[in-house]
């Protein structure tokens, strides 16, 4: 598919996109200047504070942006997933350059005006309004047009936290190792970035001194001003519409009707989501979908109320949440998650759904066959000359690399890759890795012509695909018990492979495909 | 305004200062008035405190000990936004707004002070032409479009425009070129003649100092060493007011002016 001809197809999700970021950036970057210029002001007349303030703010700007994101989740008031909490994330990074550039350019005020605004008997408030602030506005519209950019590019990893925004696509893309989805996020965000810079150039040459010349050409320079003034806060106003309309509808929907379906941020999840919220739409329900959110966001969300159901993995909520070591036992892992859920967080565990989603192990089948490997025993004889590249995930919970690297007495050529994991498929496949765990549903593992090896001292604990739903949720929504009790072992491993594949290597809209399946099961 | 004519407008009575930081005082001792309608001028070198003594007058600055009279009333009983602006100030280099037009640099005063625009309109027009710069050629200019000269005297025309009794200049001309200075020095002569304003005028240059002065207060290290009329100056046995007019003889014929 072309480029252009992707675009027009999504061009309504594309265009949703675009406004949950051009709101994100201008509600945070208009936040970030009614905080950052007065405090800027308070600087300059304070400046025991000085030193303390921009080491702060400057100490805040060096977190990394996920980092960040994930310190925010289980804040109350200014935490949590979706748009809030992106904006405080992104207040917090646009602050230093506003602040940093109104001291700057209200200490950089030539002394020799300030000292005859002084003595001709102008007020403190006077200098400040008529003198400093029009004077240092240059540098600090610089300030803002640095941390609008900022802004613009943070704002794409606000997709991690469910808050949207064009970053969304830049995350599918990488996951699906879609170009054009990698293109569609990546060029308007670059674009946006640098619209932002050169309207804001134009606003700071305004303001410089060096632009004051004689009358006639003022006017044209006025108009100008005037008309520069009524499209930003056009734009503004347009972005803070929409900001408030998405929350109103949020918060106007009677509680008993709607339902928070989320997803973690991996295409099968996102897939068994989306056939959990069409179902319920398919009855009358009303459903805000919340897919894609990272790590063990889902489950914070849950607990915080923001999300009302997600499908999860036993072996996952088992050790990753539970912090059980790995059992091999499905029916034990199964029993102990469900009763501990309950106990625990109030969260009730759905029927398995019918298949499992472990981690497989991966080699290039033309190897496999080439040193005819069947199981991860024998293949540890070769892994020293071999090169591993797993996904962040693996790397560090308790069932990943280092319980496995240990029970199968792994070593490798160099310390592995740690990398997106969607991508580790490509790095095995064109050789640039020799041996990654990827997932057992993976539509890829066929089509790339990759060969799962064999769990033969039954490492992994046994991950069946279940829906995690809150218990106060089943009890408001009878809807939500019939799609449950519907979807109990409907989806074979065949089943879930091929949805992937659909997705994920045919490119096919993720919501179209699970209309298909919906109506071939006739459900 | 000539009330009281006799009373002295500004008057140091044992007045010292010094800055918080350094214990050195930057003037000691001071005493001395200005009469109403006198152009007194403060002369010495950079540092002696002439500055520091300009600045006590319109609450710039506040004594540590004696007394600043302006009116007859102490500076420290005085509301300091009040008492800037019935004072004109004129520095080096004018320190005009850069982002303000001519005419609104003028007009800052008058604006601050509420007038109504026809009749600030008419004060600038007035002024720019007392100044010797055409109204209708230079109001809507700004700073950056004028000479060193021209942005000095929209500092005396801003100084004047709510009609200040007390001018206070510190060096006003020092930035410019001789031939400059001494057409902007002649010409302020007659304008505060003409005006019959008090003045209180800050400068190294004795040729400006016996030039503009009623008055020359010679200042070194914070004091006053005399206060005399420019004819008594000039005969003065005082050994620095010796070597400040020895500069006026040095090198004649050779062309070279003395520069500060």
């Amino acid at each position: 598919m072309s480029f252009i001809s992707f675009l027009k197809q999504n061009w309504p999700e594309l265009s949703t996109l675009l406004r949950q970021h051009l709101s994100l950036v201008l509600i945070s970057t208009l936040v970030a200047v009614a905080i950052g210029i007065p405090t800027g002001i308070l600087l300059t007349r304070r400046k025991s504070l000085r030193g303390p303030v921009l080491g702060i703010a400057n100490i805040m700007q060096t977190i990394p942006s996920l980092a960040l994101f994930g310190f925010l989740i289980p804040l109350p008031f200014i935490g949590g997933i979706g748009a809030r909490t992106a904006i405080v994330a992104l207040v917090v990074y646009a602050l230093l350059p506003i602040i940093r550039n109104t001291v700057t350019g209200i200490t950089g005020v030539d002394p020799n005006v300030r000292e005859a605004a002084v003595a001709m008997g102008m007020t403190g408030r006077q200098i400040l309004w008529q003198v400093e602030l029009p004077l240092a506005m240059p540098v600090i519209i610089t300030g803002v047009r640095v941390a609008m950019v900022i802004a613009i590019g943070v704002a794409t990893i606000a997709a991690a936290v469910g808050a949207g925004g064009l970053g969304v696509y830049i995350f599918r893309g990488l996951r699906q190792y879609d170009n054009n989805l990698l293109l569609a996020g990546a060029v308007p965000a670059a674009l946006m970035a640098l619209i932002a810079d050169f309207g804001l150039g134009l606003l700071e040459r305004y303001f410089s001194v060096a632009h004051k010349r004689r009358a006639g050409t003022t006017s044209a320079r006025k108009k100008f001003m005037v008309a520069a003034t009524a499209a930003t806060l056009a734009a503004v106003i347009t972005g803070i519409y929409v900001g408030s309309r998405e929350s109103r509808s949020r918060n106007a929907q009677p509680q008993s009707a709607r339902v928070v379906v989320g997803s973690k941020d991996f295409t099968e999840s996102a897939i068994l989501a989306e056939i959990v919220a069409q179902l319920l739409e398919a009855r009358g329900v009303r459903v805000e979908r919340n897919y894609e959110l990272g790590g063990n966001l889902p489950h914070d969300a849950m607990l915080a109320g923001r999300v009302d159901i997600y499908p999860e993995y036993t072996g996952t909520s088992y050790t990753a949440i539970l912090n059980h070591q790995p059992i091999s036992d499905p029916r034990a892992v199964y029993d102990q998650v469900k009763t501990e859920y309950a106990h625990k967080f109030s969260v009730a565990v759905s029927e398995p759904l019918g298949f499992e989603n472990t981690f497989a192990i991966l080699i290039r089948g033309a190897e496999a066959r080439k040193l005819k490997l069947k199981t991860i025993s024998e293949a540890a004889l070769h892994t020293p000359n071999w090169r591993a590249g797993f996904g962040q995930d693996f790397m560090s919970r308790a069932d990943g690399y280092p319980g496995f690297s240990k029970a199968y007495g792994l070593r490798f050529a160099e310390q592995p890759r740690e990398m997106d994991l969607s991508l580790t498929y490509i790095a095995l496949a064109s050789g640039q890795v020799d041996l990654i765990a990827g997932n057992s549903t993976e539509g890829r593992i066929a089509a790339l012509d990759l060969f799962q090896l064999e769990d033969d001292r039954h490492y992994f604990p046994p991950y069946e695909a279940v829906y995690l739903v809150r218990q106060e949720t089943i009890a408001r929504v009878e809807q939500l018990r019939e799609v449950l009790a519907k979807l109990a072992h409907a989806i074979s491993t065949e089943e879930m492979r091929q949805l992937n594949y659909e997705v994920d290597a045919n490119k096919r809209n993720q919501a179209e495909v699970v209309r298909e399946w919906v109506k071939k099961k006739g459900f | 305004m000539s009330e009281a004519s006799n009373k002295p407008l500004v008057e140091f009575r044992d007045v010292s200062f010094s800055h918080a930081s350094s214990a050195a005082p930057i003037i000691s001792h001071l005493t001395f008035s200005v009469a109403p309608g006198e152009t007194l001028v403060l002369l010495g070198e950079s540092g002696c405190g002439k500055t520091t003594t300009l600045k006590l007058i319109n609450c710039l600055l506040m004594p540590n000990a004696g007394e600043v009279l302006v009116e007859g009333k102490p500076t420290t009983a005085w509301d300091p936004i009040r008492l800037r602006r019935r004072t004109g100030y004129v520095i080096q280099e004018g320190g005009l707004f850069p982002h303000f037009s001519i005419a609104k640099n003028v007009a800052l005063v008058p604006a601050l002070e509420g007038w109504e625009q026809a009749r600030i309109k008419n004060r600038v027009d007035e002024l720019l032409s007392l100044v010797g710069l055409e109204p209708n050629a230079f109001a809507d200019r700004y700073p950056a479009e004028l000479s060193g000269g021209q942005r000095q005297r929209i500092g005396v025309a801003r100084a004047l425009a709510a009609d200040p009794s007390l001018l206070l200049l510190d060096e006003p001309f020092g930035a410019l070129d001789p031939l400059t200075r001494a057409s902007l020095q002649r010409e302020f002569a007659e304008l505060s003649k003409r005006l019959n304003k008090t003045a209180v005028f800050v400068t190294h240059d004795v040729r400006e100092a016996l030039l503009l002065g009623s008055r020359i207060g010679l200042m070194q290290a914070g004091k006053l060493l005399l206060l005399e009329t420019p004819e008594e100056f000039l005969k003065s046995k005082s050994e620095q007011a010796i070597a400040y007019l020895e500069t006026l003889r040095v090198p004649a014929g050779s062309g070279k002016e003395e520069t500060q």
